[in-house]
């Protein structure tokens, strides 16, 4: 399949304790597995199962995603920032192959 | 004095009774086929029956296209180490498989918030399942009207 390309937008700086906002982004097809080619055959489930977001190696945020969310995957959400550090986002493709990406934020 | 109508009144007219009573209908409906989808709330919770308030659902009324629907979910918690979100459960109530997402917070979530993008077949009930750090549930529903379904053919 064409390669899933993660986006991520993350403030580049905050305060201490701030509550910012996360967007995360893949491109990737979702198949369902309900949907069927022209002969009839069922085209089998692809989706990214999995979405983790750590900071500084910690958990802060994880979706298990089904087949009942959209294709190219987006999620929003809120991470409390109590030091600089780097994010770390990791989505999981039911192949078994791992997308990640690094964002750093800095706190003053 | 007369009430005369022309023909684009009464069309109207008539049209807007039929939706109000489809409306009506598919709302019995969704409540009468859920088997599945209290079996999964069961599944989340852990057998507890969940509670109204505290999370709230936002979706769109109407949807045009079933494909990409955007959903977001928030719960009212103070999100410190021992009062927390544990996790958030979205369902589709009118899809073939009724899981759309489960979200997973921690404490450093800050505040309790999360949106994505799924899939509706028809119209339906959207449902969110919250579920505490203590253990406790609670549940929100919104009925979201499809206009394309968006699970292929």
């Amino acid at each position: 399949m064409a390669q899933a390309k993660p986006r991520v937008k993350v403030p580049k700086k905050a305060s201490k304790d701030e509550v910012i906002a996360i967007k995360t982004l893949i491109s990737h097809k979702m198949e369902s597995g309900q949907r069927k080619d022209k002969e009839g055959n069922v085209i089998p489930r692809q989706i990214i199962n999995k979405f983790t977001c750590e900071f500084n190696g910690k958990m802060v945020f994880g979706c298990d995603l089904e087949p009942a969310v959209s294709a190219n995957p987006y999620l929003e959400f809120n991470v409390r920032v109590p030091e600089s550090g780097t994010f770390k986002f990791s989505w999981v493709d039911d192949d078994g192959s791992v997308y990640t990406k690094e964002s750093k934020i800095t706190v003053e | 004095m007369t009430v005369s109508l022309n023909r684009r009144q009464a069309l109207a007219l008539g049209a807007g009774a039929a939706a109000l009573f489809l409306t009506v209908g598919t709302r019995g409906e969704a409540f009468a086929a859920s088997d599945d989808v209290k079996k999964a709330i069961m599944d989340f919770t852990g057998g507890k029956e969940p509670a109204a308030g505290k999370v709230e659902l936002t979706a769109p009324e109407i949807a045009e296209n079933g494909n990409t629907v955007p959903v977001s979910v928030a719960v009212d918690s103070p999100m410190t180490a021992e009062d927390h979100v544990a996790s958030v459960m979205l369902l589709a109530a009118g899809n073939p498989n009724p899981g759309v997402a489960t979200f997973h917070f921690s404490d450093m979530s800050g505040e309790c918030a999360a949106s994505t993008r799924m899939r509706l077949a028809t119209t339906q009930d959207v449902i969110a399942v919250a579920k505490m750090a203590d253990g406790s549930v609670f549940i929100d529903t919104k009925t979201v009207k499809v206009t394309i379904g968006g699970c292929g053919g």
